[in-house]
């Protein structure tokens, strides 16, 4: 048994890998399902994403917030949404996280924190300030994350949100998960800076690039922002650069891409491959024991497309439902006209 | 001496507020006999419709106010008169009549509400007349001091009348920290202290006059009479669908059909009135209150608190008023004191007998007091 | 204690009732208090026509003077109440809607049913409405059918001071997303207001005035102009029935329909501009409920389909007259009634 050189205990480098390992088999998976036509409207994969939502959500607790992107699988994973019902939402059942109302973007569970993937980009920038207001005046030292593509970070909405949050300290970080494409646009056409992290300067909050692929700098630069928001030192802005391993959506031909692009970045620029040689290799956990989490997560992902594709779908009624939490009308019609429509509330 | 056979019909000045009315209508013909008590018109104001009762006895000799105007309270509106008064006389009436300045009334008044500070928190109310007998009005259920609008100013001619909102009521403290019939008898007999009230007649209308019997029986050295108008506390029946109605109403549509079980003439229950109890019941604590005084005083659709029996031995002077059409509290209840008090049931009236037959309750009361 | 008070004052009262009964409420806008940061007196506006004035030096940090950033501020506001506060934030007039409508219109009004009833956002933006103010295009629109569309959304839009203080009190402990529209001509109009604590239901409408003869549905400033109409009408022997819908969303038809089924004739009057607005949006709901009743066709009063002019003799002519309202009625009792 070597020493550990890492900055995590060998359970939390085992807790990183499930959870990277389980967000790379969902991912994939709903790339198989996806291409058989069972799943409605639009998916974006997280698959080569995985080391950005582990490092980060790995300093996080049920008292903080996520705000999320319309990639959000991998974020809802690592925050810790159950599995099962992340799975029967992208497939609009019932049993979903969203009772099917919401979808593949719009995945979210406040108990957990997650305040929902989002498919306005840069929309979740100023949510994620309002939980850091939420935080302060609650004295719980929460913070807010805030995950937005190298394509959001040039919505104005973040800009402002930059701006707000520092003028407030709030205790929000501000993540840009640079992976070097904004739907088909490379980073290097839409954005005049070369490290979004040079924004940060400008906006007078600290800024710091990590080479997204790499865990534990992931973890490292993200443990000091977090620690700093929640001691009141204000926000900062994490750039992340990253590879996603499919296209923006479930169906992009990827032609913007050079042709051998994705074999290249899986054979070289995998961030769970790379930390599985690093930990192998510095002798803390063995092949073994990385293949049984392999194995767990597989099946995990497994069953919960069997019980996805097994559960019921929404009724008729479902559709009325939820609108508000209460919707008064100034008496009960016995017609079907709009007034019946407004009957939403947690019936 | 022709002058004394012309009797002026004014606008009335129905409570304190009251500055202006419009005649909505009016129920005799020019020529006809009028006798007294007779209604003659209708009259809306912006807190209640209700009609005008003949003063005096004559021939509606000259209708001068129009319906639909609006007249300043004493205006001159009609004249009743003798048929064999001359025309002429009657026209120098009326052109030598002024209507008497409102702002000099006012002043002698003093101020319309007041409050004080009691162990309830704040109670308003209001007080008129400087009589040497003092007489204590409380109004009922979801009521205030306004319920008496139509009989506080005629009460004080010959008294010091006192009007208070209770606790959870009209501009009172809104929390009530005893809610039952002990706690707002312990209310009425601290806010006397307070204003050094060593005794007085106690009125007590609905859920008031169950109250005031709560008061004459805990603390009787204080209570020189007792007036009970349609009264709680002298039986157990009560109209469960009004109260549970009143309570659980929160729009107008709701409300309406509530508030016309209290009249003999539902019409008398017109836009405003509803609008002013829902302001009420809008109020934040009001809904608590209302709830927790009905859940202690009328459970299950019963009165909780029956005090007849002690009361008629009690010894002190009792007046009960009902409204024969009382579809709250059934009139039969007046006879519950028996022999201990003078019961007068009155006709074409109903739960707010002292609303619909105003000059008759004021009558009875003040020859009560007097006697 | 009833006393009269102003719309702006009324409004003012709520805020600072609220803010004491529950500390989850803040406050959030530009200028809100005013002077932040700057070398003279703080809480030197109060907003910008002193509707929140008083309430930084009573609630300190609790109401917060923002930059310019209605979509960050907006949002954050939004992402606060998602996260259990009940913010107040002030989008100084509905028209700026457009830098910051994504987070209104795709965020608080669907965090509800996208998220499968697992999310509440109990917030209010409170934004001023109206014109007649001088204020010109970009000031001064009647923006809330835009709102009134979206599902998940409430619209509410006061006529008066007791009405303002009572919905406004409502709104904060409302528990869904609230748009509160403040008509800015109405900030000095005094009205009896109870000191006291209260809240009036939504989808609760005020009959304002009772009449046999029509009814004209508004609200906001288009009920005063309708009472006036009212006034004048009843001078020729009509008795108009006047409905205060005081709530755009939830709205309460059945009001409005059992004066219909009164009177069968109905007047809808709107500050909007006609195309999809909310007396179009009566007009085809009472239509295809109450059709049966209706004597005549129903007329809807509006402004013209036209950006609000500024010269004040323009603008005159684009907010809804009393003489139009009358116009319109008379439409409805043609021929029995002369032009």
């Amino acid at each position: 048994m070597s020493n550990n050189p890492f900055p995590l205990a060998k359970a939390d480098l085992l807790r990183a890998y499930r959870t990277m390992r389980t967000i790379r088999a969902f991912e994939e998976r709903l790339h198989v399902e996806f291409a058989t036509g069972e799943i409605p409207g639009f998916v974006h994969l997280y698959a080569g994403e995985e080391a950005c939502a582990t490092g980060i959500m790995m300093h996080l607790t049920d008292v903080d917030r996520v705000a999320s992107t319309h990639r959000g699988h991998g974020h809802c994973i690592a925050k810790g949404v159950d599995v099962h019902e992340m799975m029967a939402e992208i497939f609009g059942k019932a049993t979903g996280a969203c009772r099917g109302k919401g979808g593949s973007m719009h995945i979210a569970d406040l108990s957990k924190g997650m305040m929902g993937a989002n498919g306005i980009l840069g929309a979740g920038a100023p949510l994620a300030c309002g939980a850091g207001i939420a935080a302060k005046f609650r004295r719980n030292g929460g913070v807010g994350i805030t995950f937005f593509g190298d394509g959001a970070a040039n919505q104005g909405t973040v800009l402002e949100s930059m701006n707000l949050a520092a003028i407030w300290d709030l205790p929000v970080v501000f993540v840009v998960e640079n992976n070097g494409y904004a739907e088909s646009t490379a980073v290097g056409y839409a954005t005049a800076v070369d490290n979004f992290a040079d924004r940060a300067a400008g906006f007078g909050v600290p800024g710091v690039t990590v080479d997204g692929t790499d865990l534990f700098a992931v973890y490292e630069a993200a443990g000091e922002m977090i620690k700093r928001a929640r001691a009141g030192g204000g926000p900062s802005l994490l750039e992340c650069k990253m590879i996603r391993f499919f296209g923006h959506f479930e169906g992009d031909a990827q032609t913007y891409k050079a042709p051998d692009e994705n074999e290249r970045n899986r054979a070289t620029r995998d961030c769970i491959k790379l930390f599985a040689q690093r930990v192998t290799q510095a002798g803390v956990v063995s092949a073994a024991e990385l293949s049984v989490v392999d194995r767990e997560a597989e099946s995990l992902i497994d069953e919960a497309v069997s019980s996805a594709k097994a559960a019921p779908l929404p009724t008729a009624r479902d559709l009325l439902t939820d609108v508000y939490v209460a919707y008064r009308t100034a008496r009960e019609s016995e017609d079907n006209g709009p007034e019946n429509q407004f009957q939403a509330g947690d019936q | 001496m022709a002058e004394e056979r012309i009797k002026p019909i004014v606008m009335p000045k129905w409570g304190l507020s009251m500055r202006e009315g419009k005649i909505t209508a009016w129920l005799k013909p020019l020529g006809s006999r009028v006798a007294v008590g007779d209604a003659i018109l209708e009259v809306e104001t912006d807190k209640i419709a209700s009609a005008v009762e003949a003063g005096s006895a004559g021939t509606l000799r000259r209708i001068i106010g129009q319906p639909d105007a609006i007249y300043p309270v004493k205006a001159l509106i009609g004249v009743l008169a003798e048929d064999d008064v001359a025309d002429a006389d009657v026209d120098a009436f009326v052109s030598g009549y002024t209507t008497p300045a409102a702002e000099m009334d006012d002043e002698e008044a003093g101020p319309g509400y007041q409050f004080t500070e009691t162990p309830a928190g704040p109670l308003r109310f209001a007080k008129r007349g400087e009589g040497g007998e003092v007489v204590v009005l409380v109004h009922g259920f979801g009521g205030d001091l306004d319920n008496w609008l139509f009989n506080i100013d005629a009460l004080a001619t010959e008294a010091t009348v006192y009007a208070l909102d209770l606790p959870g009521h009209g501009q009172s403290s809104k929390s009530v920290a005893e809610p039952s019939l002990k706690g707002l008898s312990r209310a009425l007999i601290d806010f006397m202290d307070k204003l050094s009230i060593t005794d007085a007649h106690l009125v007590g209308h609905s859920m008031g006059g169950a109250v005031v019997a709560r008061a004459t029986l805990d603390a009787p050295q204080r209570v020189k009479s007792l007036t009970l108008i349609s009264s709680a506390g002298l039986g157990q029946d009560i109209n469960r669908g009004y109260v549970e109605g009143f309570v659980t109403s929160t729009s107008r549509r709701d409300l309406k059909p509530v508030l016309e079980q209290l009249f003999d003439d539902p019409s008398l229950v017109n836009r405003q009135f509803v609008e002013d109890v829902l302001k009420y019941k809008r109020l934040d604590g009001v809904q608590q209150a209302l709830s927790t005084l009905s859940a202690a005083l009328f459970p299950n659709g019963q009165q909780a608190d029956v005090l007849a029996g002690e009361l008629a031995n009690a010894g002190k002077p009792a007046l009960v008023i009902w409204g024969a059409n009382d579809r709250v509290i059934p009139a039969k209840h007046a006879g519950a004191l028996g022999e201990a008090a003078k019961a007068e049931v009155i006709k074409e009236a109903g739960h707010m007998v002292q609303m619909e037959k105003a000059g008759k309750v004021n009558d009875l009361v003040l020859a009560h007091i007097r006697s | 204690m009833a006393r009269k008070i102003s719309f702006k004052q009324a409004i003012n009262e709520a805020l600072d009732l609220e803010m004491r009964r529950d500390p989850s409420v803040i406050v959030l806008g530009e200028d809100t208090a005013g002077g932040a940061g700057a070398a003279g007196e703080r809480d030197a506006w109060g907003g910008p026509l002193g509707v929140t004035k008083g309430l930084y030096p009573k609630h300190g940090d609790r109401v917060m003077d923002t930059p310019l950033s209605e979509s960050a501020y907006i949002g954050a506001a939004i992402g606060a109440a998602a996260c259990g506060m009940r913010p107040v934030a002030e989008l100084m007039f509905l028209d700026f809607m457009g830098v910051c409508f994504d987070q209104i219109l795709n965020q608080a009004a669907k965090f509800k049913y996208m998220f499968g009833g697992k999310a509440t956002t109990p917030v209010v933006i409170r934004a001023m409405v109206g014109a007649g103010f001088r204020a010109a295009a970009q000031h001064s629109q009647m923006l809330t059918p835009i709102f009134t569309h979206v599902p998940g959304l409430k619209v509410v839009c006061p006529s008066n001071a007791y009405d303002a203080k009572g919905l406004l009190i409502q709104s904060i402990r409302d528990d869904d997303p609230v748009i509160f529209c403040e008509h800015k001509n109405l900030y000095n109009l005094e009205t009896e207001v109870p000191a006291e604590s209260y809240a009036i239901p939504f989808a609760e409408a005020y009959v304002a005035r009772e009449g046999k003869d029509v009814t004209i549905v508004g609200y906001g400033l288009m009920v005063h102009r309708a009472l006036e109409a009212a006034n004048k009408l009843a001078k020729n022997g009509i008795e108009a029935e006047v409905i205060d819908l005081r709530t755009l969303s939830p709205i309460d038809l059945d009001t409005v329909i059992e004066s219909v089924e009164s009177t069968g004739r109905l007047v809808a009057v709107d500050e909007a501009n006609p195309r999809c607005s909310i007396a179009a949006d009566i007009v085809a709901s009472v239509t295809e409920k109450a059709f049966g009743a209706l004597k005549a066709a129903p007329q809807m009063v509006t402004a013209p389909h036209t950006p609000v002019p500024f010269s004040p003799v323009l603008e005159d002519l684009y907010i809804p007259s009393a003489d139009a309202i009358v116009g319109a009625v008379s439409k409805t009792r043609k021929p029995a009634m002369a032009a």
